[in-house]
């Protein structure tokens, strides 16, 4: 758990954002939300990303997930820059390198447990391809399902879920599409203390034994310690960089 | 592949979408309801339209008819379209005036008289199936009344038993009638007999059509009812009471046969002679006529020339009834050579002997009827007759629906009218649609972050509500096509059950003279009703579907 991974290392990192700048209309008044932010992610990193409502955390997530355009500065991935793709491409690597938890699950209440996690792929695929490959897609979906421990569970609508269930149906969809890097905001925020602490074993052990890049956004000191680098950010800027006590 | 399978989750989710929907629904089933009646309706109209005309007319454009014998002129349009003709004939169109007595009264009706020779105008148009004579008649679902003759006999002016027998009964009341004014009712005279042959036409009122007359109902009136046959340039002489013949037979009828018919022969229509009434006993609607085959009736019309009266009577062999009330209160077919002799328009007729030699070919004639082997080549046929016809201004060749062209495009016009007021409706339905969708997705603004989160494309969110729009649509519409051939096929059904529930006849046979609302389903009008709302459905849910397509997913996902 305390692989220490330098920070100025001479290998580019996974993913990074350099010197962004975000911020948001309201009404009249621009509302800066970052200022200048650097981040990057190794590969195989867990990071977490840490501070105050209204910091500008789940914005740097969102930047660095594509969902949003930074108004400065760049994303990269793998040292190619991505933020100013066409929107087909970055609708595409949302699907392939990117998988999303979010607070709320945010499950699709009109699909079942499997039907939400093979979601990515209905996406990825033609509907032609999809159903010629419908068997290997299922299994795959079954065993995912399986490994977040809702193996009894796969007809289940979202609504008959506990929370926890939910947000280990959310993991397996966002892994689904075998992305390279898992974004989660606050996994853990809508769970009790028990649940939560169940998820960040999930996320442990998928970092470590499949080592998947995670990059994690809380407000919670406790979870965020978890992992192995922290970013602070406060008032849209970086505050601190440390490593994580293990 | 999720774009499918959501729009199917969302169509079995969202019931109030369905529920918009029921109005679209409605619009297509009211739409194939009133376009199959309507159909229905115009094909009965046009198919009785047709019946009672021919395919193609060559007219006289002079009322005194043709020049030339008739047989000249056939032989001319045989010349060149004789490969297309399966059956010509000559025939004369003339408006006049029947009259005859009833209950007491002079009715007088105007209508058009046309001269046929029987056969050939059945050749032409088949009449044969409108006669009353062969008909079954029915009352309340009841044959009252078998065919009094087959259906197959070829037509012609023969009376039937029935009427031969009326007739009889007829000349052996009239003959009394008279035995009895000459011993009695002298005094009571108010004019002379005319000295000739004098056929009173009286009334009887009958109910049912071969009813006898009962005698309360009975009521003559000598006077009024009497004319002359033989000499029709002169003005009835009954009208002048100065004028008395010294050697008048106090016995005029016995001078001829009144139990054989007159040489005018005519078929009436139902409308002329008979109006549906309501009996006070039981409520129910029946018809009533006022003359029976095996009578007299008379009519005015006027001769070739300088135009002037002529009146003759004729004898009622046959009542039809086209179901065409233009026709059935207008129309009365009469035996050509009669009207010819009597507008004089006939050659070598001897006037001494008005009966012998009559044959239509030696008089003239206003209107060839044509039933053309293959209809649609009319207009080509047409243009061949006015172009190589021999004094080709005297004629004006007209199909059926030329002639009949205002009312067949007031029902055209009609059902257009009807049509674009329906899918109006269809159209107001679209526009809840909308709103609902609108609605909709608002509420899946979180899920359309999510999917967009995951990699879909605006295209894709777009195309699941587009999707959505459309299955709705199909839903909508089969539902309504479903829906609107069943009401059309159990359309009688519903209406004795209307009928039942509010007491009134909704669709009353004496006014519409079908018995059953005729329906014609077009399988091209289904098809063109059923895509319409479906692609208003689509329409409507292009703007929705659009702006779910733009949202930023960001702000979708924090969306609560």
């Amino acid at each position: 758990m305390s692989r220490i991974i330098p920070m100025n290392s001479n290998t580019v990192p996974h993913l990074s954002a350099r010197a962004i700048d975000k911020g948001y209309r309201k009404g009249e008044h621009q509302v800066p939300v970052l200022r200048g932010v650097d981040a990057s992610v190794s590969r195989g990193e867990f990071l977490s990303i840490v501070g105050q409502s209204g910091s500008g955390k789940s914005t740097l997530m969102h930047l660095l997930g594509l969902l949003d355009v930074p108004d400065r500065g760049e994303v990269t991935l793998d040292g190619k820059r991505i933020d100013n793709l066409p929107a087909r491409s970055r609708d595409e690597l949302r699907n392939k390198v990117f998988g999303f938890v979010f607070q709320f699950y945010h499950l699709l209440p009109e699909l079942t447990l499997l039907e939400n996690v093979l979601t990515p792929l209905m996406i990825r695929y033609s509907r032609w391809e999809f159903m010629k490959r419908k068997k290997e897609f299922h299994a795959m979906g079954v065993d995912l399902v399986e490994k977040v421990g809702l193996g009894h569970r796969l007809k289940h609508r979202p609504s008959e879920l506990s929370g926890g269930e939910m947000q280990r149906a959310a993991i397996a969809r966002a892994l689904i599409g075998q992305p390279s890097v898992l974004l989660a905001d606050e996994p853990t925020g809508n769970l009790d203390s028990r649940t939560g602490a169940d998820i960040m074993k999930l996320l442990h052990t998928l970092n470590e034994q499949d080592q998947l890049t995670i990059i994690m956004v809380t407000h919670d000191d406790a979870i965020a310690r978890q992992a192995q680098r922290i970013v602070r950010l406060s008032e849209g800027r970086i505050q601190t960089l440390e490593e994580a006590a293990a | 592949m999720y774009k499918s399978l959501l729009a199917n989750r969302y169509l079995r989710t969202r019931f109030i979408a369905l529920a918009s929907i029921i109005s679209v629904t409605l619009g297509v089933a009211t739409m194939i309801v009133v376009n199959s009646v309507m159909s229905g309706f115009s094909y009965q109209m046009k198919d009785r339209i047709h019946g009672i005309l021919a395919d193609l007319m060559i007219e006289s454009t002079s009322m005194d008819g043709t020049q030339n014998p008739p047989q000249e002129l056939i032989d001319d349009v045989m010349k060149i379209i004789g490969d297309e003709v399966v059956a010509i004939t000559p025939t004369m169109e003339i408006y006049g005036m029947m009259s005859f007595e009833w209950a007491g009264q002079t009715v007088n009706k105007p209508v058009t008289l046309i001269g046929i020779v029987p056969d050939g105008k059945d050749a032409v148009s088949p009449l044969k199936q409108y006669m009353l004579s062969r008909k079954a008649i029915e009352q309340d679902g009841k044959i009252i009344r078998e065919p009094l003759r087959d259906m197959h006999e070829p037509l012609d002016w023969s009376l039937t038993e029935q009427a031969i027998q009326v007739r009889k009964e007829r000349a052996d009341y009239i003959n009394l009638k008279s035995m009895w004014e000459d011993s009695y009712g002298a005094a009571n005279r108010r004019q002379p007999l005319p000295e000739k042959a004098v056929v009173q036409i009286s009334d009887i009122e009958i109910v049912e059509s071969d009813e006898t007359a009962s005698p309360e109902a009975t009521t003559i009136d000598l006077v009024d009812s009497t004319f002359e046959i033989s000499e029709q340039s002169e003005p009835p002489t009954s009208e002048m009471p100065a004028f008395q013949d010294p050697f008048s037979s106090n016995k005029p009828s016995e001078k001829i046969d009144l139990t054989k018919p007159l040489s005018g022969k005519v078929f009436i229509g139902a409308g002329l002679v008979s109006f549906p009434y309501k009996d006070r006993d039981t409520g129910e609607t029946r018809i009533m006529y006022m003359t029976q085959p095996g009578w007299d009736v008379n009519f005015t019309t006027i001769s070739t020339g300088v135009p002037k009266p002529v009146s003759f009577p004729a004898t009622v062999v046959d009542i039809f009834q086209s179901g065409m009330s233009e026709y059935d209160s207008n129309l009365v077919f009469c035996n050509l050579e009669e009207l010819q002799q009597v507008r004089g328009m006939m050659a070598f007729a001897d006037p001494s002997k008005p009966e012998d030699n009559l044959n239509w070919k030696n008089g003239a004639i206003t209107t060839l009827q044509i039933k053309l082997k293959d209809y649609t080549k009319a207009p080509a046929i047409i243009r061949k007759l006015q172009m190589e016809l021999p004094n080709q201004t005297d004629f004006q060749v007209r199909t059926w629906e030329q002639k009949q062209g205002p009312l067949l495009e007031a029902v055209a016009v009609e059902s257009a009218i009807l049509n674009v007021l329906l899918f109006m409706i269809i159209m107001v339905a679209g526009f809840g649609i909308l709103a609902t969708f609108y609605m909709i997705v608002v509420e899946k603004t979180r899920d359309i972050g999510i999917l967009k989160s995951l990699g879909a494309s605006s295209g894709g969110i777009m195309f699941i509500f587009l999707r959505y729009g459309f299955y709705l649509g199909v839903v909508g519409s089969s539902t309504g096509v479903a829906l609107g051939l069943l009401f059309v096929y159990y359309i009688n059904e519903i209406e004795s059950l209307l009928s039942r529930i509010t007491g009134e006849d909704v669709f009353n046979e004496a006014i519409y003279y079908f018995k059953d609302i005729p329906v014609m389903v077009s399988p091209m009008m289904v098809v063109w009703v059923a895509l319409g709302a479906i692609y208003i459905a689509l329409l409507a849910s292009v703007l929705p579907a659009y702006r779910a397509s733009q949202m930023h997913p960001v702000r979708a996902l924090r969306s609560e």
